[in-house]
């Protein structure tokens, strides 16, 4: 059977938070699947497989990105997928692209995000008319996505006892890891106390328990590991994922401390064999500090309710003994909207040693944790190297 | 066609909900029950999400309830709150077993708690929509 390995990622440069160059959310996939490909030794015209989403689209938002984009591509794919799940989209396309490339449905596989967010100044969630089940939460004026992840953090904190102290931890090792690496957006210095001064947005949740609003754009390119081999790429296993979806609307969770990355992640940890504490460095998706700690606890990295103790100290910061986060995550290095896919780029350079000051030494197996929605969908990807 | 009243962003009426917003009309908080497997089903739909039985009959709320979660929105979701700011969203565990969003209408939004008994208050926002907010209960 064919292996499905990742062969190359990229970033796109950022500066304060917009693209470096700037353009378009076309002209940016376009600038960053090539950067992907060269990372990769790969060709443009080896490209068969095409995975993307975003909340751009063309006739109308979030319609038809594949079929948008391998035209101004030049490509003609034969396997696409445009599946959008929200910001945990991308680990489901990598496992997407792997059970493609493995049955010999396509042979090289392109994953691209872009977001010109920030440049629009504009957030897209908001604003539409309450159709079909958003019609029992909008007229109340939940604040989106933000009062979502409140409400779960309130439970926690009433259930466990967890300490907006304890979050705030999070969003400071979170940029102590940012402050290491260049590409990240914002990198002075923050303390729990400039945490817990920040403007309050949704009770418990301040500004800086928020992510960053950012442009953005990202690429992943998969392939068999023959011909990763043969481009003289650095191939990256993936060992196992899972996917797992909850609820839609917050009052149908079905419990607001345990997102469904207790389920996705207990399948690719089952697919890759292997337990948490065989992983050596961790990328969780960060779009608010609570998300951190319900996923730690979810994944099984603490026992549920022990996420506030896990975090203290500054557990997670560099040097610290569980790496997590390291290119300074949706919290301080960027979040255009959907962060998914730089989790995954994240990843792929810890485990090919290419991180500089910030590296982790001697990652070998890391675990990708997406979430997506309002703790609606959760994908997980272990990922390793020989 | 009318302008839409300044205020809160109103509720597209459909198939499935038409039933519940007709009854807050007529200051009633219906939900759907499913016979087959004994239990009250909030939002509406047209099959049960725990059995996957058809969903026809509706049965009146007492309006009581328990918060389950709640928070502070200190920004506004989008200019229509922005006169409201700070203002309650809460979770609402109706005593026949749903959970539903909505408001919770207090002068001190710092007093709100989880836990606290609620009561429904139906607010007619315009002549079609009437919303189920909820306040502290009168003994509570």
């Amino acid at each position: 059977m064919r292996t499905a390995v990742i062969a190359g990622v990229a970033d796109h440069p950022l500066r304060d938070g917009k693209l470096e160059p700037g353009g378009s959310v076309l002209a940016a996939q376009a600038r960053v699947a090539a950067a992907a490909l060269a990372d990769a030794g790969a060709s443009w015209s080896d490209v068969d497989g095409l995975l993307s989403t975003g909340m751009w689209g063309i006739p109308g938002v979030g319609q038809l990105p594949t079929v948008t984009l391998s035209e101004y591509l030049g490509l003609q794919p034969r396997f696409t997928d445009s599946s959008n799940i929200g910001g945990s989209s991308f680990e489901s396309h990598l496992a997407s692209a792997v059970r493609a490339i493995e049955r010999g449905a396509c042979d090289v596989a392109l994953i691209t995000y872009s977001s010109t967010q920030r440049s629009d100044r504009s957030r897209t969630l908001g604003g539409r008319a309450p159709v079909l089940t958003m019609q029992y939460e909008t007229p109340y004026g939940m604040p989106t996505p933000v009062g979502g992840y409140a409400l779960a953090a309130m439970r926690h904190m009433h259930e466990y006892g967890t300490t907006s102290e304890q979050l705030a931890e999070i969003a400071v090792a979170t940029r102590a890891w940012a402050a290491l690496n260049p590409a990240a957006t914002r990198r002075e210095p923050l303390t729990v106390d400039d945490v817990l001064a920040s403007p309050m947005i949704s009770d418990p949740l301040h500004q800086l328990d928020s992510c960053l609003v950012t442009d953005g754009a990202g690429a992943v390119v998969v392939t068999t590991e023959e011909h990763a081999r043969a481009c003289g790429a650095t191939p990256v296993h993936v060992r196992g994922y899972g996917e797992a979806q909850s609820h839609w609307t917050i009052a149908a969770m079905p419990d607001l401390t345990v997102p469904p990355s207790a389920a996705s992640g207990r399948r690719a940890l089952e697919m890759a064999g292997i337990g948490v504490d065989d992983i050596d460095v961790v990328e969780l998706y960060d779009s608010f500090t609570i998300t951190v700690l319900l996923t730690l606890e979810a994944l099984g990295f603490c026992r549920p309710g022990e996420g506030g103790e896990f975090v203290s100290g500054q557990r997670t910061a560099p040097g610290r003994e569980f790496p997590m986060n390291t290119n300074g995550g949706g919290l301080s290095y960027a979040h255009p909207g959907m962060y998914g896919i730089f989790l995954l780029v994240e990843a792929v350079r810890q485990l090919r040693g290419e991180c500089g000051p910030r590296q982790v030494a001697g990652a070998r197996t890391a675990l990708v944790n997406g979430t997506g929605g309002t703790l609606s969908s959760a994908s997980t990807c272990v990922l390793s190297v020989a | 066609m009318s302008a839409p009243p300044a205020g809160r962003p109103l509720p597209v009426v459909d198939a499935d909900s038409a039933p519940f917003w007709a009854a807050l009309r007529d200051r009633r908080l219906m939900v759907q029950w499913c016979g087959t497997c004994d239990r009250h089903v909030f939002y509406p739909r047209a099959l049960c999400p725990h059995c996957h039985a058809e969903l026809a009959e509706w049965v009146e709320c007492s309006g009581s309830g328990t918060i389950h979660s709640y928070t502070v929105a200190r920004r506004p979701a989008g200019p229509a709150f922005a006169a409201d700011v700070p203002y309650v969203v809460v979770l609402v565990d109706l005593d026949e077993g749903v959970r539903m969003l909505s408001n919770l209408v207090t002068d001190d939004v710092d007093s709100v708690r989880i836990g606290a008994r609620v009561a429904v208050r139906f607010e007619d926002v315009t002549d079609e929509i009437t919303l189920p907010l909820f306040e502290p209960a009168p003994d509570a």
